[in-house]
């Protein structure tokens, strides 16, 4: 399965891209979107929201099966990919160029390197 | 532990993603559900439905005890018919929904497979006819192929004389040389298609064959493709649709329902006494306009008033919409009404809409 090695992972199956300053552009990994299917539908936040840790982010949909993306972090949403809207199937398709958010993360916690993450979904 | 079908097997090595529905391990999809679905829309699928319920009825009465249970006038049916219909409580609500198949001096009843032993104890419970009742699901392994290019590929695939030419209509053959097989012109998706019944050891051979003489045009679908399929045909699903608490009536399956019969059923005089009295909900078909996919469960409002819920949500594949079946309320059950469907605690607005959602041209 494909992880690359220079993005940081959660424990819940999303991919962090660094980006400076705090910012980070997040969406899901490959192992998440094959375990969900065929992506329908994305719910995304408003840009400005203030998600707290545990909380969604957003919601993803495949046809079966309806998964929120909690954040294990207090985060700001600053970009939202728009695109998602009528093309949710790029989650599935290309899974680690396709970005659901770019977030401000205060700290980040719970966050896992390329390994670790590697470790977690054998 | 759950129980496997004959063609566990099949399923383990064509990379099938097991699920437990209904005490059994089953393929919910292979490689993807949209790509299943729209195999079956445009070329064919195939799917293993072993683990639904066969109940034989047999003997002098068979046909009384039959008619007593069902909401269906049976009393016409031919042999190589097959009529559907739902089973009634007396009260009016759903047993089951199921298939009636009249052989040349019995029937057979095809059930739902989560209803296997209710029905079976419901059956043998108002047997009170010279006749028998046994329930021979585990002998009986089932195949659906379906999709407009079943009827080529299965007469490629096996050795029969012939198939069933009319929508509902089976034959009883042998394929393969194997005796008491069933072939009916029967399905779940809204497409041509067939349903084979046939013997445990058989089945995996048959399945093979029909993969084999497929090629391209054939896939194996899972159960997640077969609800999205059935929705859009605008079935109903015991348990979402149909229920111990929802008469078919209420479920917009009156055609299912001869109520001016000679014959005595089960939740007649209930059903007549609803038919009478007025509906208080009726099911309607959705479609979101707005932005979401709704789900079983969500709540529906028109206007701040709360006048139902989903009993089945997906997003359409074929449509690519987001479409719903619905329990409203009178009078709010309206073709063109405007309402909303409570999504994660927003808002989002639909409209009701004559169904079915998909309906194959002919």
């Amino acid at each position: 399965m494909n992880i690359p090695s220079n993005l940081k992972y959660t424990k819940e199956h999303d991919w962090l891209e660094p980006l400076g300053d705090g910012t980070y552009k997040l969406g899901i990994t490959e192992y998440a979107q094959e375990a969900l299917g065929d992506i329908v539908y994305v719910e995304l936040p408003e840009v400005g929201d203030e998600i707290s840790a545990g909380d969604t982010l957003a919601t993803v949909e495949s046809v079966k099966a309806v998964s929120e993306i909690a954040m294990p972090f207090d985060c700001e949403v600053l970009e939202t990919n728009a695109e998602l809207e009528d093309e949710p199937e790029k989650l599935n398709v290309s899974c680690y160029e396709t970005w659901i958010a770019v977030l401000k993360i205060y700290e980040l916690e719970e966050v896992i390197s390329a390994e670790e993450y590697e470790e977690l979904i054998k | 532990m759950y129980k496997k079908t004959s063609l566990y097997a099949r399923h383990i090595a064509a990379g099938g993603k097991m699920v437990e529905f209904a005490g059994y391990e089953m393929p919910i999809q292979y490689s993807s559900i949209v790509k299943e679905h729209n195999m079956v829309r445009q070329h064919c699928g195939l799917f293993d439905v072993s683990h639904m319920g066969e109940i034989a009825v047999t003997g002098p009465e068979s046909a009384k005890l039959v008619q007593y249970l069902v909401t269906v006038d049976i009393s016409e049916m031919e042999p190589g018919e097959v009529k559907y219909t739902p089973m009634c409580y007396e009260t009016g609500g759903c047993v089951d929904d199921v298939l009636v198949y009249k052989k040349k001096r019995d029937f057979l009843l095809v059930v739902n497979a989560s209803n296997v032993e209710k029905d079976f104890e419901w059956i043998k419970k108002n047997n009170k006819f010279d006749a028998e009742v046994k329930n021979i699901s585990s002998e009986v392994s089932q195949i659906a192929i379906q999709g407009p290019m079943a009827e080529e590929i299965l007469l490629r695939a096996i050795d029969c004389d012939e198939l069933p030419q009319k929508y509902y209509t089976f034959i009883e053959t042998d394929i393969d040389g194997s005796k008491d097989c069933i072939i009916s012109r029967t399905g779940y998706t809204g497409e041509d298609g067939f349903e084979i019944y046939l013997n445990n050891e058989l089945a995996p051979e048959v399945w093979g064959k029909l993969i084999i003489a497929g090629g391209e045009d054939i896939t194996p679908c899972g159960l997640g493709a077969r609800d999205t399929l059935r929705l859009e045909a605008g079935m109903p699903l015991y348990g979402n649709e149909l229920s111990a608490d929802i008469t078919p009536l209420e479920a917009g399956l009156d055609r299912f329902v001869t109520l001016d019969s000679q014959d005595d059923f089960l939740g007649k005089d209930s059903l007549i006494a609803q038919s009478k009295n007025g509906l208080n909900r009726r099911r309607c078909f959705i479609e979101l306009t707005g932005k979401g996919i709704g789900r079983e469960g969500n709540l529906v409002f028109m206007d701040d008033i709360r006048v139902g819920y989903l009993t089945s949500g997906s997003k359409s594949i074929t449509l690519d919409k987001s479409i719903g079946l619905a329990m409203i309320k009178l009078p709010y059950n309206k073709i063109g009404g405007a309402l909303q469907v409570n999504i994660r605690n927003k808002n989002v607005e639909g409209v009701i809409i004559r169904g079915p959602f998909y309906k194959r041209k002919k």
